[in-house]
């Protein structure tokens, strides 16, 4: 099963390298993962996304807290998160191709980020499912480069 | 007060109590050792191979409880410390090793003596700190030590670039107090959990307490004694564990897994109740997973929580302190039920599967043991291990009765380790008789610590059971690879005795069983230089009983 794991550390040198090694040398695999600080610059937000069971993701969380820097590791239940993920793609374009892309992009909400004769850059910023479908929709006209941010996430609500 | 950072480095350690330190000199921690050249509070010992100054700081922890400390030069200096660290790591040893590094300027250009020490060290620490700024010398070296010691114990390396070592500190203070808001081992257990453990206890007719090191590192022997004894509950240790319950109490069974007791490994195969105390249900003990103790509830006590559930399902975890955890089954848990059949039941097997050799002409490595003991069981007595087959005749036919009594290299099972941590035994433990129980193939991997032993004037004992060959790795050979003794055969081994000699030791050589007393009595008068003794045994004894990797803990081969 797939989580969405909150790992909220010490914003120190060494400390991505410190989770990533983590997870490669007991043998999680990482599906994604961004990092960036938070309301509190000392303090830094890693959403990973990773595939596992419950007692591989129970163990996970727990070496995740033996980490020093780690401050606070959470999973985020599927109904309680709100998610999104950055992408830009960058869809090679015809005068005949420009108008069909611009609507499912406009469709989608996408924001178009660059243009120039023969491309143009999509920016979209939404779920994970959303990202994958625009992507679908744009394959035909041959998807050039394609970055995406990772998963971000948070709890919907009140609690932090 | 204005210091150099290497003066507020010496300092933080007088600071922490540090009175002696393993390590050996280089390039970039040239401004420390300047500083210990005229200290008179702290003891510098040199080594002659770094990975002998960590082996000998965790043998000075183990044998003391105090944190062991150990300081290398940058690059290979550093990396020689690694299989130490690592040793540490894997048994939650207490030790801060410290390493100098490449000038700020210098950092991450490849320059001379330069590896990234805290990178490499990163999976085998329990934390570790790069140094650019001498103004976070005293706040790092508190945490590191603190950290060190507390919860589940471990190694942390504090790698100082050498400038930070060199430029002064505006206003050294060494801090009273830690707090790292991300590290705060939970020590008191939970209440409930306790309570549910407590039920389980009180209603097992067949409980067995299956004891590891965490019961030494907590300090819990006498709650662990006195539990066991108040519910007449037997115990069963690990390898780690050993000297954490008095091995001549009834309610003793020895070491449980791979080269365990029968009589253990029925109690556990057989047991309605395991009761793990800073334990961890690690592959040489259990055996095929899957049919570990198949008839028992488990109650696991661990002070590490990612312990807990990692190989075995729990039905009562409860994560704390073992001291705290015992005292607090002492005073709640009250069987009623002796648990007569159960322990007759033991009596039993220990009966017909006692721990056994067959005498020959040639000495039995089993005898050197048994007989090492009964001179020394009146005399405070320090037993280190290097790793292989005399390392399991040691837990099977050594009586432990105390903690720190015992110095092997349990997870890592590092061959070398045992004269550097005997070594290091010896400098914590002036007063007692250290001998470390050798091979003769590990005592050559770090022989050269002779030299340590012989300019310190520590009276190490080194009993080498002489078999000539890589014993333990023959031995899975002999019985798994139809007796294809791929290079463990060591029949070109120089001369011990002349080679001890050498270096400035004491050593001689005995061949017939007659002599083993008084080879032994000889080796215990030494009392200003290591003695070396080898014994020369039986060539191909083996180690059982012998549960083969990965079968079910009941299915041992006894000989």
């Amino acid at each position: 099963m797939r989580h969405t794991i909150s790992v909220i550390v010490e914003n120190k040198p060494g400390v991505l390298a410190r989770v990533a090694g983590l997870f490669s040398r007991r043998g999680f695999n990482i599906e994604s993962l961004a990092v960036g600080t938070t309301e509190d610059p000392n303090i830094s937000r890693m959403t990973i996304v990773a595939n596992g069971d419950e007692q591989d993701l129970e163990q996970i969380i727990k070496q995740l807290y033996k980490l020093i820097d780690t401050l606070r590791v959470f999973d985020i239940p599927k109904d309680r998160e709100i998610q999104r993920e950055l992408v830009l793609i960058k869809v090679s374009m015809t005068d005949q191709t420009r108008k069909e892309i611009t609507e499912i992009a406009e469709l989608f909400k996408a924001k178009i980020a660059d243009l120039s004769e023969k491309s143009m850059v999509i920016e979209i910023s939404d779920e994970e499912e959303k990202v994958n479908n625009l992507e679908k929709m744009l394959q035909k006209f041959g998807i050039m480069e394609l970055v995406r941010t990772g998963k971000i996430a948070l709890q919907k609500g009140g609690t932090k | 007060m204005e210091l150099t950072g290497a003066q507020a480095l010496i300092e933080c350690l007088k600071k922490e109590g540090v009175d002696v330190v393993f390590g050996y000199p280089g390039g970039t921690v040239l401004p420390i050792y300047d500083v210990l050249y005229n200290e008179k509070k702290l003891r510098h010992i040199l080594t002659r191979h770094e990975q002998g100054a960590a082996h000998a700081a965790d043998g000075y922890a183990r044998a003391t409880g105090k944190v062991g400390v150990c300081l290398a030069t940058s690059g290979p200096g550093a990396t020689n410390l690694i299989t130490g660290i690592a040793n540490a790591n894997m048994d939650s040893i207490p030790m801060v090793a410290i390493t100098g590094q490449v000038g700020t300027p210098l950092l991450g250009k490849d320059s001379f003596q330069e590896a990234d020490i805290t990178g490499i060290t990163m999976p085998i620490t329990k934390h570790n700190y790069l140094i650019k700024d001498p103004e976070e010398i005293p706040r790092v070296i508190k945490e590191a030590f603190h950290i060190a010691r507390t919860g589940r114990p471990g190694p942390v390396v504090v790698d100082i670039a050498k400038d930070a070592q060199m430029k002064t500190l505006k206003n050294f203070k060494y801090p009273e107090t830690v707090d790292i808001p991300s590290y705060k081992p939970t020590l008191v257990g939970h209440p409930k959990q306790i309570n549910a453990a407590v039920k389980l206890i009180e209603a097992a007719q067949k409980p067995l307490l299956y004891v590891g090191g965490g019961v030494i590192a907590a300090s819990a022997y006498k709650e662990l004694k006195e539990f066991a004894e108040k519910n007449n509950i037997p115990v069963t240790v690990t390898l780690m564990g050993k000297g954490a319950f008095p091995g001549d109490s009834k309610l003793y069974l020895g070491m449980l897994g791979m080269h365990g007791t029968a009589y253990a490994n029925y109690a556990v195969q057989d047991a309605d109740l395991l009761i793990a105390v800073g334990a961890r249900f690690d592959d040489r003990v259990t055996g095929h997973l899957p049919s570990f103790a198949p008839n028992a509830k488990h109650i696991h006590i661990d002070v590490d929580p990612a312990e807990i559930g990692k190989n075995i399902r729990i039905d009562v975890p409860i994560v704390g302190d073992a001291k705290n955890i015992l005292k607090e089954f002492l005073a709640k848990v009250s069987c009623k039920d002796r648990h007569e059949a159960w322990l007759a039941q033991i009596a039993e097997w220990k009966k017909k599967y006692p721990l056994s050799y067959k005498e020959g002409k040639k000495i039995k490595p089993q005898y050197v043991i048994e007989r090492t003991y009964e001179l020394t069981k009146d005399k405070k007595v320090i037993i280190a291990t290097e790793v292989g087959q005399h390392q399991m005749w040691t837990a099977q036919f050594f009586t432990f009765k105390k903690p720190r009594t015992l110095v092997t290299s349990g997870g890592l099972g590092t061959m070398g380790y045992g004269f550097p941590a005997a070594i290091g035994a010896q400098v914590g433990c002036p007063d007692a008789i250290v001998i470390d129980i050798a091979g003769d193939g590990s005592i050559q991997m770090n022989i050269q610590e002779l030299t340590t032993a012989v300019c310190n004037r520590l009276p190490v004992k080194i009993f080498v059971l002489n078999n000539s060959f890589l014993g333990m790795v023959r031995q899975w050979q002999e019985i798994i690879y139809d007796r294809r003794y791929s290079s463990t055969n060591l029949c070109a081994n120089p001369d011990l005795v002349k080679i001890a000699k050498a270096f400035g030791a004491e050593a001689f050589r005995v061949t017939k069983p007659t002599e083993v007393d008084r080879a032994i009595k000889d080796a215990l008068k030494v009392k200003d230089r290591p003695v070396l003794v080898d014994f020369v045994v039986e060539k191909e004894e083996n180690v059982f009983p012998f549960v083969l990797a990965g079968k079910p803990l009941n299915e041992m081969l006894v000989d």
